[in-house]
């Protein structure tokens, strides 16, 4: 069977893939998940925000204590020589590049626009085959709008792509108001990808501490819903190559991302929870469902429920709203006057 | 302006081991003030695989004292190689032993020292010749350097000269004033240094080395019959060795044009007084003799370089022969010898050489007297130059004086002469203000650099640092110009003056060091045109008498919004260059930014992008202040310390706190050492910006808050209602909760001025606002809002009374109503140490011994001006010494034997004299009852038995009155950090536990030599980088714990007080109770461990609960009563290592520099905290039934 795809530019074997995630960390889990199959391997994301706090915080915490008291003019060693940039980040492209025949898709979420660009060039020296632009954005200030989050978006891919040779994914989150006409403006910066969507840490509370508590939680299977919506709305009509990514888990799953429109399929709960092996059986049942059916190769598959292709497209519109809410139990319907 | 291009701007420290390290095989260290630097760089250049003159990299290693870094080195040399080593003061006398053994074997080898003072009625860091002094007999040459480039080059001949020589050499520089002065320095090429090495001396010292190929034996025990005659068998190398010294600098000379002399004089060819003298003190002799030789006068400095072996022919060779009266200063003090060593050494080559037929000698009779000048880092000025040659011209001049003191007790110092200011009028003198973490220090080593590089000036930098840890001062001594500069003494009068830190003007006296009409630049929060108004009377009168130029910058506000925070360092040096016009300010601003993209470009961006644009917009905030005809500030300096101190404070330590230490006579002084405890309450720093206010109505009354306050600047109380009649306005108090105290109101205040506004207090307390649980019951605020009338409800909170001891009950929340005996102390803000001294105190302080170990506890402990350690209102409190950094178990061991002792004929005497006492009395006193209540009535018995023995008319009875006091229980404890009781105190702290005394020893463990400035200790858990484990600790922390409990007798216990403070009250009471040894093994955090330490108490839990920090009790008792000796207070690890690890820059480093290697640690490390976790629970599954 034929499960061959193109996700950015690349031709891939078959479109199972880790998503961005700490799997990757791992040089072993990376040979891993080579051996289960993986298409391509992404890299967890290059955090600027991270680097920069390590960075002053370390600074900070050394010098500030130093050239104060006499009998201790320094409480480390000189830190010239530690490497506090994205060093560590690129060696591990090195590492992985030559550990893998697979290509490498590297991330990165920045938050300057210096620091977008030159991080971008030097993942692109590390050698990663493609990047994927993990932006997010919370905009909590009263003075942020629709637009100018939008507009911020499409500065840092235009920046981004501009710099560097390289295909360049962008990762969305699911809350743009109007997702198709961002997208049709990241298609003007000649975007190779666009990934669908961004999960975020949620704060969460601790109702004894009195305290709010990180939390990331894995995914599941009715997440992905929203991404098969936007992938199927997408699929056809744009030039950006489109990979899923949240609530994928099992091969049923990938099946549907894929009729949605999907090049990619990447997963990581179900990797964390299940191992790297469960791609290759998710590479075999895959293939079995497409045999059993009769398909003659993937790409005959793909799109094939997208929003040009579907018997009823509107359901990936407005009336999906209407019978998802009548097909709720009774205990979640709303009450009459609502 | 040739040749300035090609020196480097290096310290003394730094010029010496540039040598040492090239000419080196293998490197031993240890680390002391001031020659710790030495050390650490050369572990540096070994860690970036920096060659030795022959291409290969040495290696560096760290001992566990200074005393096992000679014994390695003297092995190192045994086995055939060239080894070397760096140490001090201290140090220095722990080398001893083998300085002897390796002189007595003629072994090249070259010991570099940073000169500092040995400890005696006190410690001091600080430079003099006390140490080297006492190595004179070791059979070592001792060669001496004056200035910076001397260190350099002196430790050059010093090493070609062992080789050459086979005498080993300790080369000498002083402590701080060279080890630690910036200047410049021609540096040694490679080609230089292979041209005055002796290759073959090398073939030769490898061929006497100890062999299985060449077998020898050394280190023979000898006998009456010989060892004399083999004793003296070394002799010929001694009588050659200076003519080899004479023969390296002579080729040094050839080499560099730089030309040196065994003794060398400088002054009036035909001078006929002459100062003789060693180190940075005889570069001052001798500008100050050339100066006056240039006015007329015949005067002269002899600089001795070779001071062992002494070469009499050299010494007289060098004095002209018109020589009529010599001054011989000694940088040291021998107290019942004749003179000082180099003064005895004179007279003594004199005598000798007029007997020997030097004629000119025998004519002239030169008059010889000695004098001590400069002990620990005494200014030693031209103008003292001048009052000694003063001296000589007397009639009758003083032996052995002192000069530099005003001595009103033998009456041995010098008059002050007049003010002698020798220096090239076109040098300029600039002095810096600042605080430790501003930034300061390393911005105007940076400016020296600058000027240095870019105007071709010769530049010297020397910076004073703070007795304090917290909020402490820099003072930074800048000197700049055309021509060579040597002033190894600080700038008095200042052509520029900056104050970078405001209230630094009331604490300090600034001005005071302006010239008439110098620049004065001040860093001033607010408006410009209110600084003149801020001012204190004294300051604008200074201004105004003075004439000076003054101009103001907020450079707090541009730090801040450039997101620099305190670091305001880039904006005050680009000001500075502003003002002072050394070069065009575009210049001066180019190279500030490119040196700003140096320091950090490799590390971040950002902090270059922040610094470059806070250079950007330092000058559009700096504004001149234009000065008034007259003062006109209503409100002066305040007095360094308020007018109801005792006398003595207000005395001394005021003076001391004001800056005029220098100006107290001898008789102000103790002549023992020995000082007045609770003196810290009298210095009120108010160094925080932000304080703790309290919201009463929210608070629980848990006491985490004065728990943890590392400076007991937070306090709590409970009070009758009746106490509190008086209450000043705004004073909360609430009821008492608990059934102790039932009726009473509960206090908690703030001192102001004592906080540091570290905010562990609030990041502890746990009392929210149930509707806005971002307010707690302490919140930070501006010290502003809050200073005045904090300050009167902290004093009002002090004057009530304390609750009675025996009625508090022993539990970690009421514990905190024990009065702290430890308070304000001069630690880092957020201390991760002091809370376990103050919680002892708090405990045990009326009845407490304390031996400390030298190190940080022993600093803000025992730093002057000023004690934390205080007395209750009885006067009872800890009484407390240190001894030295390696003996303090022993120390505290004997204090114990002691107090037992003492005790013990206590009670003999008073058995001897029960019949005529009241036996009710007697049974009572010999009653051996424990804890608070027994010791109040004890105490109230012997004030009886006092009366009663009075009564008595017999010796007996006046001996048992003297000893009555040892009746009630004392308690001794041993305190220290990890580098005493893991590393160089390690063999006496484990004798003491193998004792049955009743010792309570109290390891602070910081992980790290933070003293000294962050060397690893063996107390450094794996995958941390420090000094000397740069690439992060690859062997695991020693488990101090588990050593101990393998006695079996010895109470253990490991604590983490922001993890469980109940554990750790807990644990000192039970060890306080075990009436034998008693460990305590204290987590504490530090910052050598790089983060914020507001989030101390978060990360020792982290510690504890990652399986870092296990909490165990272990105590014999329960083992010997059956049951189950060791409890573990803290669960298996709920959070991984790594978790624990990311927050720490110490390990952060390792994980970014080599994620390998740290990924590899911390799997050892782990696997490591299984294997300790594993063998605590079986042990804890262990009973004796």
């Amino acid at each position: 069977m034929d499960l061959s795809t193109r996700y950015l530019g690349l031709v891939l074997p078959h479109p199972l893939m880790p998503g961005a995630s700490p799997l990757a960390e791992n040089l072993d889990t990376v040979r891993r998940l080579e051996d289960a199959g993986a298409a391509a391997i992404v890299l967890p994301s290059l955090f600027e925000e991270q680097l920069l706090q390590d960075r002053m915080s370390v600074l900070r915490h050394t010098e500030d204590p130093a050239e104060g008291f006499a009998e201790a003019l320094s409480y480390f060693p000189h830190t010239d020589d530690f490497a506090l940039g994205p060093e560590s980040y690129l060696e591990q492209i090195r590492r992985i590049k030559l550990a893998v025949n697979v290509p490498v898709i590297a991330s990165l979420n920045g938050i300057t626009r210096a620091g977008w660009i030159d991080y971008a060039r030097l993942i692109e020296q590390a050698g990663a085959d493609a990047l994927e632009l993990n932006v997010y954005f919370v905009a909590a200030g009263a003075k942020d709008t629709a637009a100018s989050v939008e507009d911020r978006l499409i500065e840092i891919a235009a920046a981004v792509k501009q710099s560097v040779e390289l295909p360049v994914a962008v990762k969305l989150s699911p809350f743009f108001s109007a997702l198709r006409h961002l997208v049709r403006r990241l298609e003007a910066l000649e975007i190779d990808g666009l990934v669908l969507f961004n999960r975020f840490y949620q704060p969460d509370i601790d109702i004894e501490a009195l305290e709010t508590v990180p939390r990331l939680s894995l995914s599941t299977s009715s997440e992905l819903l929203l991404r098969l919506r936007w992938l199927a709305i997408l699929s056809g009509r744009v030039r950006p190559s489109l990979a899923a990514s949240g609530g994928i888990h099992d091969t049923a799953d990938a099946i549907k991302a894929l009729m949605a429109g999907a090049d990619a399929v990447q997963l990581v709960s179900a990797l964390l929870q299940r191992g790297p092996s469960h791609l290759s059986r998710l590479r075999n049942e895959l293939v079995e469902w497409l045999e059993r059916h009769q398909y003659a190769s993937l790409a005959e598959m793909q799109g094939s429920m997208n929003l040009l292709r579907c018997p009823d497209p509107a359901a990936f519109e407005r009336a999906n709203y209407m019978a998802a809410l009548q097909g709720w139990g009774p205990e979640n319907r709303p009450a009459a006057d609502f | 302006m040739v040749g300035t291009r090609t020196t480097v701007l290096v310290d003394g420290n730094e010029a010496a081991a540039a040598v040492a390290y090239r000419l080196s095989e293998v490197v031993a260290i240890y680390p002391i003030t001031p020659a710790s630097p030495m050390g650490e760089l050369a572990d540096e250049w070994a860690a970036h695989r920096k060659p030795n003159l022959w291409g290969t990299v040495p290696q560096v290693f760290e001992m566990q004292s200074e005393g096992g870094a000679a014994g390695a080195v003297h092995g190192a040399l045994q086995a055939g190689t060239l080894a070397t080593t760096f140490t001090a003061s201290q140090g220095l006398l722990l080398m001893i032993p083998n300085l002897y053994k390796i002189a007595g074997e003629l072994t090249p080898f070259v010991l570099h020292v940073a000169a500092r003072t040995l400890a005696t009625h006190a410690l001091s860091i600080f430079g003099d010749h006390s140490d080297v002094m006492a190595c004179r007999q070791t059979g070592f040459a001792m060669l001496a350097a004056a200035s910076v480039q001397e260190a350099q080059d002196m430790a050059a001949v010093a090493h070609a000269a062992t080789l050459r020589s086979r005498v080993p050499f300790l080369h000498f520089f002083d402590g701080f004033r060279t080890s630690h002065e910036i200047n410049g320095v021609i540096p040694l090429a490679d080609e230089t240094l292979h041209a005055l090495i002796d290759e073959a001396a090398i073939d030769g010292h490898r061929a006497r080395a100890l062999s299985p190929d060449h077998p020898v034996l050394r280190g023979t025990a000898q006998n009456p019959d010989v060892f004399f005659q083999a004793r003296e068998a070394c002799e010929p190398y001694y009588r050659e060795c200076p003519a080899v010294v004479e023969d390296v600098m002579a080729r040094l000379e050839h080499q560099t044009g730089r030309s040196y002399r065994l003794f060398e004089y400088a002054g009036h060819p035909a001078a006929e007084r002459v100062v003789v003298a060693m180190g940075s003190g005889a570069e001052t002799a001798r500008q100050t003799a050339v100066w006056l030789a240039a006015q007329g006068e015949r005067v002269g400095a002899l600089t001795v370089r070779l001071y062992r072996p002494f070469s009499l022919a050299g010494f007289v060779g060098a004095l002209p022969e018109t020589t009529r009266a010599i001054a011989v200063l000694d940088r040291t003090k021998e107290p019942g010898a004749l003179g000082e060593p180099l003064y005895l050494d004179v007279v003594a080559a004199l005598a000798e050489a007029e007997s020997a037929g030097v004629n000119w000698l025998a004519r002239s009779r030169p008059r010889v007297i000695g004098g001590r000048y400069g002990l620990s880092s005494k200014e030693f000025t031209p103008t003292m130059v001048g009052a000694v040659f003063a001296e000589l011209a007397q009639p009758r001049p003083k032996q052995h004086f002192t000069v530099g003191i005003t001595d009103d007790v033998s009456h041995s110092s010098l008059k002050r002469g007049a003010h002698l200011d020798i220096n090239d009028p076109r040098t300029q003198r600039a002095v810096f203000f600042g605080l430790g973490a501003d930034g300061t220090v390393g911005a105007n080593k940076n400016s020296l650099k600058i000027i240095a590089e870019e105007t071709g000036d010769h530049v010297q930098g020397y910076f004073v640092y703070d007795s304090k840890k917290a909020g402490s001062a820099t003072i930074s001594h800048l000197r700049f110009g055309v021509s060579p500069i040597h002033a190894p003494y600080l700038i008095r009068s200042a052509g520029f003056v900056a104050c970078h830190h405001f209230p630094l003007l009331e604490r300090m006296r600034v001005l005071e060091r302006a010239a008439p009409g110098a620049i004065v630049l001040l860093n001033a929060p607010g408006d410009p045109d209110q600084v003149w108004a801020r001012l204190p009377r004294e300051v604008q009168q200074v201004a105004i008498e003075r004439k000076v130029r003054l101009y103001t910058v907020d450079a707090s506000r541009v730090a801040r919004e450039a997101g620099l925070g305190r670091r305001i360092n880039t904006i005050m040096q680009t000001c500075f260059f502003a003002l002072s016009e050394v070069m065009p300010i575009e210049a001066a601003v180019a190279r500030i930014k490119a040196a700003i993209t140096k320091t950090y470009g490799r590390r971040s961006e950002e902090a270059v992008r922040r610094n470059h644009a806070a250079v950007d917009q330092a000058l559009t905030h700096l504004y001149p202040v234009p000065l008034p005809a007259e003062v006109t500030a209503d409100h002066s300096r305040p007095p360094p310390v308020p007018p109801e101190a005792p006398d003595f404070v207000r005395r001394v330590t005021g003076a001391i706190l004001e800056g005029l230490g220098d100006h107290l006579p001898v008789s102000a002084f103790p002549v023992d050492g020995t000082w007045p405890l609770g003196t810290a309450r009298y210095e009120k720093r108010c160094i925080a910006s932000e304080i703790p206010a309290f919201h009463g109505e929210l608070c629980i009354q848990c006491n985490k808050c004065a728990m943890v306050c590392p400076h007991a600047a937070i306090r709590v109380k409970a009070c009758r209602t009746d106490d509190l009649a008086d209450a000043p306005a705004g004073f909360t108090t609430l009821p008492y909760k608990g059934e102790e105290f039932r009726g009473y109101r509960f206090l908690l205040a703030v001192s102001p001025d004592d906080c540091t506004g570290c905010t562990l207090c609030v990041a502890v307390c746990p009392a929210k606002d149930k509707a806005n649980p971002r307010r707690k019951a302490l919140e930070m605020r501006p010290i502003a809002e809050l200073r005045t009338q904090g300050a009167a409800q902290f004093g009002y909170f002090l004057s009530r009374p304390e609750v009675p001891r025996d009625q508090v009950p022993l539990n970690p929340k009421q514990v905190q109503l024990f009065e702290p005996l430890f308070e304000y102390s001069g630690a880092c803000a957020g201390c991760g140490e002091t809370p376990y001294v103050k919680l002892l105190t708090q405990l045990f302080g009326d009845r407490a011994v304390i031996a400390n170990a030298t190190g940080c506890s022993s600093i803000y402990g025992g730093n002057l001006p000023t004690t934390p350690y205080a007395a209750n209102r009885d006067g009872r409190g800890p009484a407390w010494s240190n001894s030295l950094f390696e003996d303090n178990a022993e120390f505290g061991f004997g204090m114990r034997v002691a107090l037992d002792q003492l005790q013990r004929e206590a009670q003999t005497l008073l058995a001897e004299l029960a019949p005529e006492l009241d036996s009710a009395l007697v049974t009572r006193l010999l009653d051996t009852g424990r804890g608070e209540a027994a010791i109040l009535s004890r105490r109230q018995e012997v004030e009886a038995l006092r009366r009663a023995l009075e009564r008595l008319e017999n010796p007996a009875a006046r001996r048992l009155a003297g000893l009555a006091d040892h009746l009630v229980e004392k308690s001794v404890w041993i305190v220290g950090g990890d580098g005493w009781a893991y590393d160089i105190g390690y063999g006496g702290l484990d004798h003491v536990l193998a004792s049955d005394r009743n010792v309570n020893i109290l390891v602070l463990d910081t992980e790290v030599y933070s003293n000294t400035g962050g060397q690893q200790s063996k107390a450094t858990p794996m995958a941390a980088s420090a000094k000397f484990a740069i690439a992060g600790r690859s062997t695991a922390k020693k488990d101090l714990g588990m050593i101990a409990m393998a006695y079996g007798h010895v109470y253990v216990a490991r604590v983490a007080f922001g993890a469980r403070d109940a554990q750790t009250v807990q644990a000192f009471l039970d060890a306080e109770s075990y009436d034998g040894p008693s460990l305590i093994i204290a987590y504490s955090h530090c910052v050598a461990h790089g983060f914020d330490l507001s989030h101390g108490l978060d990360q020792q839990k982290l510690a504890v609960e990652s399986g870092h920090w296990p909490l165990y009790r272990y105590d014999p008792r329960t083992l010997a009563a059956g049951g189950k000796p060791l409890e573990l207070d803290s669960g298996p690890p709920k959070r991984s290592l790594a978790e624990f690890m990311a927050n720490e820059a110490r390990f952060r480093v390792v994980q970014r520099d080599d994620p390998e290697r740290f990924k590899t640690l911390l799997e050892q490390a782990e696997a490591g905290g299984r294997l300790r976790e594993e063998r605590l629970r079986f042990l804890a599954g262990f009973s004796s039934t």
